[in-house]
């Protein structure tokens, strides 16, 4: 492959439309090359879109589409150097497994004794060589999905695209799988670009992250910056639990600092963004990041708020509590098992007073949503 | 339990009862009787003879079978070349499209066949539709027939008998996954080599049991050559039609039968070879028929 520092992909001002419904809005997305990209978001969101405007399959109605900074906006999906592993796996049902994956090497005119070693490879990269003559009918999911990542990969594409490979598996096979396609992906070098609605997902695989909602990009970042500093209410809501809680602007300090009044007590924040005296912002925190505390523990100090506890669930490594504040807002707690602190476990009804790691919040302004 | 049971054993024996009574045990009779010899008062006298598989092998009758074959060869692979094509398009049409669609498929069996055939002959005659329109056309300057000639009855044929192609092929196109044409696009494979490789394979099934639902009426009917071939040609039909109702030599005619019958045994296991080899379905699916099957 030739030497690129620019994106290996990339979409310049790419809007899409089916009539007069719109799936995208004016994406702007730069690929990396060698990277896992994940585009994450609710169905509907235009993620497949863009996935199919990659591989060919849909044009976009306005902007460009470029691939290693060629714009291919009028290359059809047969002449791209792309390869899909889709979401039902679409394996030929008439063929052999091992005529599955030479399909390419064979549509590209490949010499038999190139296709049989490459075929061979590409079966033992996903731990399938002995299975070559079987048909897919008798294979099980999970093997079915290999074969198509077998298929795709064989080709040598210089980005690899997939289409919510992992739905139609359980639980235990898709943790496998998603650990077998990072491992592939490191081995391979080349660029993955994975469309998922499962944040979990697409935290535990990709180096960055694309939440999409609605046909726009809402934030672009690293799973951390996700799931820590989401820009707005969407991404923190689609990530994740998260508890919102209403404030306002009292004091701006130095260095991004501010007092605020946060459920009739003053509260320190700290935040990138910037806002006056008298705003309204919210302070998004997950549960987590929420320290619960017995009212007359000694460790107590600073501000916090005051409720009850309404419901606690013990999950093993954390117990999720449920409280509900004085103001009578909900919150959910996560806290986690210390050998500190053996003592997280709470009767309902019982009165807490509740803070949080401080810095930890992420402020973002009240626009009345 | 016990209902379901008894319910089943009363609509499966039906069936067979039915099949065995009214072709079953016909066939049989006609198997027989084309081994036996004729009379000269009766249709046949029970007298074991093979005479009458060798005089089919009379140059005649050959030449019949011979033409018959063709003719009925041609006419299948005219309704396949219309008929895919429609199917394909009928399969892939949008959900409000399709009852139009399928309506010009159904529109002719609402008249009687040999009516329609009889309404061919006007667009076949003299002056007819066709002549006509060459006429106005200017590719004709004077009255042309095309009546009675092998052309009339392979247009007969053809027009009757294209629904029974486009019927089977729609379903097996209809099945089609369309993904699957993605993923061989994805993969390298233009139209065309994604049509030979995908798409032609995998709807074989349909093209074999299209084919087989026209070549043997096509082979059998005796009235679409009777009137649109006049008395020129005989075909096969027509043969074994005269042996029972004009000649009266019956075990003649069940030879020929026989025949027939036999060529229709050996396409219908071509045609489960060839939709095993299709059928290789995902376990899931299997699964479920096998299911269904046991409930």
């Amino acid at each position: 492959m030739k030497e690129n520092n620019g994106p290996i992909l990339e979409l310049r001002g790419v809007s899409k439309y089916y009539g007069s419904t719109s799936a995208l809005h004016d994406i702007n997305l730069q690929v990396e090359n060698g990277e896992f990209l994940t585009l994450l978001g609710p169905s509907g969101c235009g993620k497949t879109t863009i996935l199919r405007i990659f591989s060919g399959f849909e044009t976009p109605t306005k902007g460009e589409v470029l691939l290693n900074g060629k714009v291919i906006n009028d290359i059809v999906p047969e002449k791209r150097k792309l390869n899909t592993v889709f979401q039902n796996y679409a394996l030929f049902p008439h063929m052999s497994v091992h005529d599955n994956v030479a399909f390419g090497l064979r549509m590209q005119k490949r010499p038999a004794d190139e296709i049989k070693t490459r075929v061979q490879e590409a079966l033992r990269m996903v731990h399938l060589e002995n299975y070559a003559q079987r048909m897919p009918g008798q294979l099980s999911g999970g093997q079915q999905q290999r074969v198509a990542i077998a298929r795709a990969v064989v080709n040598n594409p210089m980005v690899l695209l997939l289409d919510e490979p992992f739905s139609a598996l359980d639980f235990k096979l898709r943790k496998q799988m998603q650990f077998e396609i990072k491992h592939l992906q490191r081995q391979l070098g080349i660029t993955f670009i994975f469309v998922t609605h499962d944040q979990e997902e697409a935290f535990a695989m990709s180096d960055r992250v694309v939440v999409m909602n609605e046909g726009y990009i809402e934030q672009i970042g690293s799973p951390q910056e996700i799931y820590e500093e989401p820009e707005n209410l969407f991404v923190a809501r689609f990530v994740g639990e998260i508890n919102i809680l209403e404030g306002v602007i009292l004091e701006v300090q130095e260095n991004n600092a501010y007092l605020a009044d946060v459920g009739g007590v003053t509260f320190p924040l700290r935040t990138r963004r910037n806002f006056a005296v008298d705003e309204k912002v919210l302070v998004l925190l997950r549960p987590e990041d929420l320290k619960i505390y017995h009212p007359h523990d000694e460790d107590l100090e600073g501000p916090h708020l005051y409720g009850r506890i309404n419901e606690s669930v013990y999950k093993g490594a954390t117990v999720d509590l449920t409280i509900t504040l004085d103001n009578g807002q909900r919150i959910q707690a996560a806290e986690f098992f210390n050998e500190d602190d053996a003592d997280i476990n709470y009767n309902i009804g019982e009165r807490v007073a509740v803070s949080w790691v401080a810095g930890w919040e992420v402020v973002l302004d009240n626009a009345g949503e | 339990m016990q209902a379901n049971n008894r319910f089943r054993l009363f609509s499966i024996s039906s069936v067979w009862l039915w099949l065995g009574l009214f072709a079953l045990l016909p066939n049989l009779a006609l198997f027989l009787v084309s081994f036996l010899d004729r009379g000269e008062t009766d249709f046949f006298i029970p007298v074991f003879t093979l005479d009458n598989y060798s005089r089919l092998l009379d140059p005649a009758f050959i030449r019949i079978f011979w033409d018959s074959m063709y003719l009925a060869s041609i006419s299948t692979l005219v309704c396949l070349l219309l008929g895919y094509p429609f199917a394909y398009l009928l399969a892939r049409s949008s959900k409000r499209m399709r009852p139009w669609l399928m309506l010009l498929v159904v529109v002719p069996f609402w008249t009687n066949s040999l009516i329609r055939t009889y309404a061919l002959i006007i667009i076949l005659k003299t002056q007819g539709l066709i002549n006509k329109l060459f006429i106005w056309l200017g590719l004709a300057d004077g009255p042309f027939s095309l009546m009675y000639s092998d052309f009339a009855v392979f247009m007969g044929l053809t027009y009757t008998l294209l629904p029974f192609m486009i019927l089977p092929l729609y379903a097996s196109i209809e099945k089609l996954d369309v993904r699957l044409l993605d993923a061989a696009k994805d993969l390298g494979a233009g139209t065309l080599r994604s049509f030979w490789h995908v798409t032609l394979p995998l709807t074989l099934p349909g093209i074999v049991a299209g084919s087989i639902l026209v070549f043997l009426p096509a082979l059998g009917t005796f009235y679409v050559p009777e009137i649109l071939g006049g008395a020129t040609n005989m075909l096969l039909g027509t043969f074994i039609k005269n042996q029972f109702l004009v000649a009266r030599d019956w075990p003649l005619g069940a030879a020929a039968s026989t025949i027939l019958t036999l060529l229709l045994v050996l396409l219908a296991l071509i045609y489960r070879m060839s939709s095993r080899k299709a059928a290789e379905t995902p376990l899931t699916e299997k699964g479920k028929k096998k299911g269904a099957a046991d409930a």
